[in-house]
């Protein structure tokens, strides 16, 4: 069969796709986005009606994936790695309710934080709800732990996460594809109760899922994914996780000299760990991401044979991994000098210019000269970026939603004004329910719900509160006479400036649309209009 | 062969369709390949790179080790510059000479030029001015890969078989300009190379 060239996170889709899928739902997030994308946009998958639609947020898209699962059908979730602590409340009770249809979760982590805020490890959030993980250490891979996962799933009866990192998700290379296989038809769960996790209920299912452990783990001996080759040289043995076994092979292409254990599925496989141990000296550990097979095998007394990683100093504590970085931890003679030209200068990312963000703040700036620095809390978008030059008009970034309620904690303490900046999207996602704390106690505070009408920095996704906000302001109790429209243009600075002081003065909960649509959106919808002209 | 490339540019140049007509003309000739891109925030008027490697034998690393890379191709002169600690003893620099300047401390063009000119193997290329005569200044990118073609380790004729698989929709005259743009590209990287020798 012809190859398809595929970037891992569309080799994810393809493989879910192929492996009989009925649902994919997700809130778009780097680096996982291009998975849910490459479902809307495949032929295959529109002919199936497979649902592909975007969801408000990552919980939202949990639950909904397990309510097809509930139904008897193959379903995933996808989400990037903070998005996760988003979904957490449904992913870790997912493990507990188990599964009907087989429910893959898919995570994206982002070691070295390259559009995140954090490089927080998902592994740990799957031996935190006690599921099996999955953990491709190519694109190959990738496909077939989507295809093959599913079965897995309803095998084990357990939800069960797919981890990737960003250079998983964002590299191409040529994939093979299997037969497709049909979709689950619609069953309800065999025992009516295995999803009310009422204590006396969830009691009995939480000692299933103990006693299933011992299954997960042989899963993990037995996997495919995880293989132990024995090497002549016995000085050291090497444990190489996911996509650091490629980072290890760069390095040994005829075959490693060491035994090596490549691990790609959790629980830790331990016949294989064990036997490694037993024959080595000493143990090399390559993981993306936290220590966590690391800090396991070296123990808080360090008592056992030497281990070495990310906690010793073989390996950075932070960051992601590459060849260099691994092939020095191993001694060879790699360099590790990154140093350019003194003439070549950053590009540090910008707002676009024609941008209704930078209107935005332009009028906030001036709106705030009077009150000082400190007033302004934002939120996670593209719209983040006002925080650096030429700006620099916001005070926090934390996560999805947080712009509005920390605005609220500073005004409780005293801050007037207090003001958050949040994107629509992340507004819909996150932002509604904090207005409502606000709402509730009359809290005096201004939000500003900066409108282009999409989901921005991801690459212009459907946001799902397109054309709705006055509306759910409305509804959520803002008063109608405070909750204001403008179009975010040079042309209308001064009407801005103003609109914020009035609102900035007012005690009271205020909300201002400035809403023009994204330019990136804008321009992409001209160009499709104009080829349906021609 | 096994040749390993880093594509550089600012968001926006077109990068990625550079690295669409090598990936499936490698895929076409039963090589392997890897990509790996750079998505989101970075794109916004950032810089961006693609780590391309190609090899008849299996790949490992999704990434360029630093002094790994055979080639920079870069469609911006600076940003050339910032991959260079990427480039192997033997590589050779391939970039595009007209600068794109979206921030204050842009360095002067004697400064780039005399940076770029200190490197032992680099091949300049005014790739705006030859798309233009070919007929489009929008295909300087498909220069930049003709420009490159010497130094890739795959036949000619699988990079042109590449631009009319991905140009083919647009019709017959796209293409033909687009493979004038391409040829022309490898005829000034050639002339480097010859006089090199």
């Amino acid at each position: 069969m012809q190859k398809l060239l595929l970037l891992g996170a569309e080799a994810i889709a393809q493989g879910a796709l192929d492996g009989g899928m009925s649902g994919i739902y997700a809130y778009p997030g780097t680096p996982s986005t291009e998975i849910t994308e490459f479902v809307q946009a495949s032929k295959e998958a529109i002919e199936r009606k497979v649902h592909s639609q975007w969801s408000a947020n990552e919980k939202t898209a949990m639950e909904t994936a397990l309510g097809m699962s509930y139904a008897g059908k193959r379903t995933m979730v996808c989400m990037k790695h903070v998005g996760l602590n988003v979904a957490a409340d449904a992913f870790v009770n997912a493990a507990i309710t188990g599964v009907n249809g087989g429910l893959l979760v898919t995570v994206a982590d982002d070691p070295s934080m390259h559009s995140s805020q954090n490089e927080q490890d998902s592994r740990f959030y799957g031996k935190f709800a006690m599921m099996p993980v999955l953990e491709p250490s190519n694109q190959q891979e990738a496909y077939e732990m989507a295809y093959f996962g599913f079965q897995l799933s309803e095998s084990l009866k357990v939800p069960v996460l797919i981890r990737i990192t960003t250079r998983i998700a964002h590299s191409r290379a040529g994939v093979e594809r299997k037969e497709v296989m049909n979709e689950n038809t619609l069953v309800l769960p065999d025992d009516m109760r295995q999803f009310v996790l009422l204590p006396a209920i969830a009691r009995v299912r939480y000692k299933t899922l103990l006693k299933s452990q011992e299954a997960f783990e042989r899963s993990s001996e037995d996997s495919p994914y995880n293989q132990f080759v024995e090497g002549p040289n016995k000085k050291l043995g090497i444990i190489a996780c996911g996509i650091a076994y490629n980072y290890l092979m760069e390095h040994y292409p005829q075959g490693c000299e060491y035994t090596v254990l490549k691990i790609s599925q959790y629980p830790i496989p331990r016949k294989q760990v064990m036997e490694l141990e037993a024959l080595c000296d000493e143990i090399m550990i390559l993981e993306e991401g936290y220590p966590l097979v690391e800090e396991l095998l070296a123990g808080y007394f360090r008592k056992g044979k030497t281990v070495h990683g990310r906690l010793d100093g073989s390996l950075p504590r932070d960051g992601e991994l590459n060849p260099d970085l691994v092939g020095k931890a191993l001694g060879f003679d790699v360099s590790l000098d990154e140093k350019v030209a003194d003439i070549v200068a950053n590009r540090p990312p910008s707002l676009c210019v024609g941008c209704g963000h930078r209107d935005a703040y332009s009028a906030l700036n001036e709106a705030m000269k009077e009150h000082g620095d400190g007033h302004v809390f934002s939120d996670i978008g593209c719209y983040t970026l006002g925080a650096l030059p030429p700006y620099e008009s916001i005070n926090s970034c934390v996560d999805m939603g947080a712009s509005i309620t920390m605005a609220k904690g500073a005004s409780d303490a005293g801050l007037r004004p207090s003001v958050a900046v949040i994107g629509d999207s992340t507004f819909a996602h996150s932002g509604m329910t904090g207005l409502l704390d606000a709402v509730v106690e009359g809290t005096s505070m201004t939000v500003i719900i900066s409108d282009n009408e999409t989901t921005g920095m991801t690459g212009g996704q459907h946001s799902a509160a397109n054309g709705k906000i006055e509306e759910i302001c409305k509804g959520i109790g803002v008063d109608p006479a405070h909750i204001r429209v403008v179009v975010p243009h040079r042309k209308n600075h001064d009407e801005m400036v103003q609109m914020m002081k009035e609102e900035f003065a007012y005690e009271g909960v205020s909300v201002i649309i400035p809403r023009r649509e994204c330019i990136q959106t804008l321009a992409r919808r001209k160009r499709k209009e104009a080829k349906q002209k021609s | 062969m096994k040749t390993d490339i880093i594509i550089s540019g600012v968001g926006g140049q077109g990068i990625l369709s550079i690295s669409a007509v090598i990936g499936m003309a490698a895929l076409d000739n039963d090589l392997h390949m890897k990509q790996a891109e750079v998505h989101g925030m970075s794109q916004r008027g950032g810089d961006v790179q693609s780590n391309l490697r190609i090899s008849s034998e299996p790949i490992y690393s999704d990434l360029i080790s630093l002094k790994g890379a055979d080639l920079i191709l870069s469609v911006e002169p600076m940003e050339a510059l910032r991959y260079v600690p990427f480039l192997s003893e033997s590589g050779w620099v391939v970039t595009n000479t007209t600068p794109f300047k979206n921030i204050d401390n842009y360095p002067s063009d004697e400064a780039l030029m005399d940076e770029l000119n200190s490197h032992p193997h680099v091949v300049l290329v005014d790739a705006d001015a030859i798309a233009k005569d070919c007929g489009s200044a929008r295909a300087s990118n498909i220069v930049m890969l003709g420009a490159a073609a010497p130094f890739l380790g795959m036949p000619f004729e699988a990079l042109e078989a590449g631009i009319r698989k991905i140009f083919g929709r647009k019709g017959e005259q796209i293409v033909d300009m687009n493979l004038k743009a391409l040829r022309a590209g490898k005829e000034v990287a050639e002339r480097v190379v010859a006089n090199a020798q």
